[in-house]
């Protein structure tokens, strides 16, 4: 009786891995799901904190792309490893603070030490070549194999006509011939064999599942780092630059300004990390403050947190400062105007 | 019946859930979790992990502005 093979499969929660990980089973293939969490992960978190995306249905693409397939799903949290990789790509950084590369190395590299530790006996991907500019061409093909230990434990199922064989390929515990040679940015032929395969509904995400792709965000992780004048961050941090709206009047201090009610709500959560205004005479945001703050930059934060209230157009609008410690002042401001607040204070 | 509580207030998902990973690992079958989220993600995203891994969903409910999940352990599917 031949030996049943089993695949780990890095599930995004994308099209590519989904299709991967199909092809895989349609070779008898004993398949079951990695999902990485390293908390740049755009899954779900600016819907359970925003009030409005609450109206949109929810779904982790990942936990419905393993149910459309029937395998298991693990999620894995590699959150504290992850930094290293933020912190310092070898290959640099993307368009944005988005290390792909070292991001694709360190997953297959944890994957390889899961299969391991689990005696599977090797992991897919759905990456396709020329598919993304960074981590998905030609040349940095190998790199991922070669530098993740993987090597040709490693196999690609829907370009892998177009690389060498692998492990799995040579010991015929898969056919090469069933495998796919797709290549390029086009998603014609992922949605061909979607269609084939009858999956309708499938995530699409544009700009990827992370957060480090997107441009604001990375500029607000550099600002984060060029403030503190050291390159780290914690759980929290990351989490702070999701929400809200990020204004630094000074270098030493920064106001998060909540732009609704679940984002107030959710800053709330952080009265007792960070000193913060709350407007009284007036509705308003929840706005808290980052950095060592002195009376002068309490009185500014306020008038500019008053500027986002519903008295901005009054002559004065009463805030509550409150220190970490819970110790509670009240101040009477006059609302910044718009051309009171220079546009670099936006971050 | 055996029951863990597990603390996963101001968690966003997937944290929650990788948590009841976390305590399902160390339980026997039939042992029940109650997580207690503030995150309204997880009374999707629990359930489907829940049924991709063949454990048992008991409740998915809001009380007080809190979510709360029970999950009966069923290591059978390994």
């Amino acid at each position: 009786m031949t030996k049943q093979r089993k695949a780990a499969a890095l599930i995004s929660g994308g099209l590519d891995s989904l299709l991967a990980a199909r092809v895989m089973q349609e070779q008898g293939i004993h398949v079951e799901g990695i999902n990485f969490y390293t908390g740049f992960c755009v899954e779900g978190h600016t819907h359970a904190i925003r009030k409005k995306d609450r109206q949109k249905e929810k779904r982790n693409n990942a936990l419905w792309v393993a149910e459309q397939l029937g395998i298991k799903l693990h999620i894995v949290d590699i959150v504290e490893d992850y930094k290293q990789v933020v912190l310092n790509p070898k290959h640099g950084y993307g368009a944005n603070l988005n290390p792909c590369l070292d991001c694709k190395i360190f997953m297959v590299s944890k994957a390889l030490e899961w299969i391991k530790a689990r005696d599977f006996d090797f992991i897919i991907t759905g990456e396709v070549i020329g598919q993304r500019p960074m981590s998905q061409r030609k040349e940095t093909m190998p790199v991922v194999a070669d530098e993740s230990g993987a090597e040709d434990l490693l196999l690609r199922p829907l370009c892998a006509r177009n690389l060498p064989e692998t492990l799995p390929e040579r010991e015929g515990w898969v056919d090469r011939q069933q495998l796919h040679d797709f290549s390029g940015r086009s998603r014609k032929p992922q949605m061909a064999l979607a269609a084939k395969f009858g999956f309708e509904d499938y995530a699409q995400p544009a700009g990827g599942c992370c957060f480090l792709t997107d441009a604001q965000y990375s500029v607000k992780l550099a600002d984060l780092w060029r403030a503190r004048g050291d390159k780290q961050y914690e759980m929290d941090d990351i989490m702070l630059l999701k929400v809200g709206r990020h204004l630094r009047p000074a270098p030493h201090f920064k106001l998060i300004i909540s732009r609704e009610e679940g984002e107030g709500n959710f800053l709330r959560g952080y009265r007792h990390q960070y000193p913060h205004l709350t407007t009284v005479s007036h509705p308003g945001p929840l706005a808290l403050i980052d950095g060592d703050v002195s009376a002068a930059d309490i009185e500014l934060a306020a008038r500019l947190v008053a500027r986002y209230s519903q008295g901005r157009s009054e002559e004065e609008v009463v805030l509550a400062f409150t220190n970490i410690e819970g110790h509670q002042k009240e101040l009477k401001v006059r609302p910044l105007q718009p051309h009171e607040i220079p546009r670099e204070w936006v971050i | 019946m055996k029951r863990k509580i597990i603390d996963c207030r101001r968690l966003l998902c997937p944290m929650p859930v990788i948590r009841v990973q976390t305590a399902v690992e160390s339980l026997p079958d039939g042992a029940q979790i109650e997580a207690i989220c503030t995150d309204p993600g997880v009374l999707t995203d629990i359930p489907a992990w829940s049924r991709i891994n063949g454990h048992k969903l008991i409740e998915a409910r809001e009380e007080d502005g809190e979510y709360i999940v029970v999950v009966e352990v069923d290591h059978g599917m390994q």
